[in-house]
């Protein structure tokens, strides 16, 4: 055996932990990287004092036409807001009778939010979702309990734009999943019927399906049947909805093992039986994610009911500010707040796809 | 070998026992029939009340149908036209140069929101954390708002913030923007050959080149802007689901990054992206009928005005919906057709 030799100890590798190596990576990984982190902050230290004057130091908060004229360009006028909230909250509700969309809001946020809690998925939540639609209704509409009456074309903002999308997601989610096991069916004309369908609505644009609901519907229907506007666009959102989440409800469909479905038939489970105990559950929970981002696409598509003439949150914005003189050069300021409302729910419902996404793994890693 | 032993002990089991012939309702074929049956007609019932009220309405509101409104003069102005029209052409011609109108928003967007969708797709990979920042953030921002609500914040900088076309900012004395829109350089055919019109303010207008609308543009921006973000999304999740171990493979025959993009990563993923790209991008062409909002002429806004102007609602809806569709399905049955064929090139 030779005697070995002694290897010089070699240098400690340059620490991958630590702020220092942090830098280092993220920030200065090479030339491009260093010369892309300067520039950037450089861009930053640039524009943002710009901004936050803009935005906050230098706006104005009350509501003041001629001080918010003043600091145009150098400050932001929130005072259009402060002045216009209320029209473009609640749209054309009447003024006296608006602690009634207010508490119909809240009521419907609250229910949406419970619904979103593993604590309350009881039976219970079905009744709670009964009831807080029937008082929502009572409460929007009136005319009974000494509510006064309030014809839905005054309907508007925020209460109509969540109204429309909860309640076309509820009615779309039994159509989509009847419309996807109908595609996936042996039978080739339900097949096809479905087939068709969700085709046809998913090749059309959602504007067309609301012109549709707005003039044709009437026509439709028997003589002197004329449903309100607002029936026939949620009628139209609806259908349109369903189309889409068929297609990720048939997504999660394909996804479930031939295997489940032989195991349900051989303790006798019928077909029915099948879908609602082994297959939907299985289906469904695996597409969390896919449904989410339809869900998303339908309030952001509630705007397009502008084009339609009603008012919901972009409608009412347009409404609130596009006549009056005084205000309208603040349109900007306008276009922000509702973009920051819209912003906060959606990132709201993607960061709750996420977390349910996240569980369902976890359940499934078990 | 020799032959497994037989088992004596079980004897021999008698041949099943064949299916009922005839009808019984435990059969399943002949429910699956009946079913079938019943969903027939009732879709046929359905469909025929429809239209028997709608006869009936159309009667009783004394409502003029047909097409033959397609050959009358139109009698409104269209502000974009990509083809010669006048008001005094036809209604079949407005549709045309409508539906040129959504073709070429629609193919501009669609060029301009793969390359900022790639370039922000990519950018989530970046080693940069203040560029992965920046992307992410883009992609949260603009994918989280309603593309109405976009197009609308468009419009309104073009036409609000923008200088008068007499202070026009100008790049090179060539390119032209103000709140009259965006003036490029644009090759012309001339007395001699092909040449170059480049613009130039002319008093109170600007002349030559080719001049892009604020509508167009807001139109454009809008649903470039709002795309890219979704294209972004799909070409993460295509460069994230090449193996880890490819992009180890590349290194390792020492590919730079750029190299390793190029000839490893992009040709794998571009396959799997195709699919979920071609969705993104009928759903911008789709997403041009909200155009309507702020004016451009598209296909929907002709349809509208003509709708207004001649009642004939079930007519104008139905152009809109065809062309659409034809559209969605001709795109739908060509991707197949290439997906057929990659497919059939990848199995020897």
């Amino acid at each position: 055996m030779r005697p070995s030799e002694t290897i010089p100890a070699r240098p400690a590798p340059p620490s991958s932990g630590g702020l220092r190596a942090w830098v280092r990576r993220e920030l200065f990984g090479s030339w491009v990287s260093a010369l892309t982190t300067l520039a950037l902050l450089g861009w930053a230290l640039w524009a943002l004092p710009g901004a936050l004057d803009w935005l906050l130091w230098r706006a104005v908060w009350q509501a003041d036409a001629d001080a918010c004229q003043a600091a145009r360009g150098v400050g932001a006028c929130w005072g259009v807001i402060t002045e216009k909230h209320r029209l473009i909250l609640l749209g054309r509700y009447p003024l006296e009778e608006q602690w009634r969309p207010v508490l119909a809001t809240g009521l419907l946020l609250a229910l949406v939010i419970a619904s979103g809690v593993r604590l309350f998925w009881t039976r219970w939540l079905v009744l709670a979702w009964v009831l807080v639609w029937v008082v929502v209704f009572t409460l929007m509409g009136g005319g009974v309990l000494g509510l006064a009456e309030v014809p839905t074309e005054r309907w508007g903002g925020l209460p109509l734009t969540l109204m429309l999308t909860t309640l076309s997601i509820v009615l779309a989610c039994p159509l989509a999943v009847l419309l996807a096991l109908g595609r996936r069916s042996r039978m080739p004309a339900i097949r096809t019927l479905c087939t068709g369908f969700i085709e046809l609505v998913r090749g059309v644009p959602l504007i067309s399906v609301l012109f549709m609901a707005s003039f044709l519907f009437p026509l439709f229907l028997p003589v002197g049947a004329t449903p309100d506007v607002l029936v026939r666009v949620l009628l139209g959102i609806a259908l349109f909805a369903a189309a889409y989440l068929a297609e990720t409800v048939r997504a999660g469909l394909q996804s479930v093992p031939q295997g489940q479905l032989e195991a349900a038939n051989s303790i006798g489970l019928g077909w029915w039986q099948t879908q609602r105990l082994v297959v939907l559950p299985q289906a469904l929970g695996a597409v969390v994610p896919g449904l989410m981002n339809s869900f998303i696409s339908i309030f952001k598509d509630s705007s397009l009911i502008t084009i339609v003439s009603l008012y919901e949150l972009t409608g009412s914005l347009g409404l609130a500010l596009s006549g009056d003189p005084e205000w309208r050069p603040f349109m900007v300021e306008g276009y922000l707040f509702i973009t920051a409302i819209y912003f906060v729910v959606c990132a709201a419902m993607s960061r709750y796809s996420l977390w349910v996404e996240q569980r369902h793994a976890r359940g499934l890693a078990r | 070998m020799s032959p497994a032993p037989r088992s004596p002990l079980i004897p021999p089991r008698p041949a099943p026992a064949r299916p009922r012939a005839g009808w019984s309702w435990h059969h399943p074929a002949t429910r699956a029939r009946l079913w079938q049956v019943l969903a027939l007609l009732g879709v046929v019932t359905l469909l025929g009340w429809l239209v028997y009220n709608t006869q009936t309405n159309m009667a009783a509101r004394g409502i003029q149908s047909g097409w033959d409104f397609l050959g009358q003069t139109a009698g409104f102005d269209i502000g974009e036209q990509p083809i010669a029209f006048e008001s005094t052409d036809a209604y079949w011609r407005a549709f045309l140069v409508g539906l040129l109108n959504t073709l070429r928003v629609a193919l501009a967007g669609i060029v301009l929101c793969t390359l900022l969708g790639a370039l922000v797709g990519v950018g989530r990979f970046s080693r940069n954390l203040p560029v992965r920042a920046l992307c992410r953030g883009y992609v949260e921002l603009f994918r989280n708002v309603p593309l109405l609500v976009q197009l609308l914040v468009w419009y309104l900088l073009l036409v609000e913030f923008l200088p008068d076309t007499t202070e026009a900012w100008s790049w090179g004395h060539s390119i032209f923007l103000s709140k009259s829109g965006l003036v490029l350089p644009f090759p012309q055919q001339g007395a001699n050959g092909w040449h170059w019109s480049v613009p130039a303010i002319d008093g109170f207008a600007i002349d030559g080149g080719a001049a892009l609308s604020p509508e167009f543009l807001a139109v454009l921006a809008g649903l470039t802007f709002y795309t890219a973000a979704f294209v972004a999304e799909v070409v993460r999740a295509g460069i994230a689901s090449v193996p880890h171990g490819q992009i180890e493979a590349a290194q390792s025959i020492a590919l730079s990054r750029w190299q390793t993009l190029r000839l490893v990563t992009a040709p794998q993923a571009l396959r799997v992206m195709a699919p979920p790209l071609t969705n993104q991008y009928l759903n911008l062409t789709k997403n041009s009928s909200l155009a309507v909002a702020v004016g451009y002429p598209d296909l929907v806004s002709i349809a509208n005005t003509s709708l207004n102007q001649t009642g004939r609602a079930l007519e104008c809806i139905a152009i809109v919906m065809a062309v659409y569709l034809t559209l969605s399905l001709a795109t739908a049955l060509l991707m197949g057709r290439l997906d057929r064929r990659d497919r059939a090139r990848q199995e020897p």
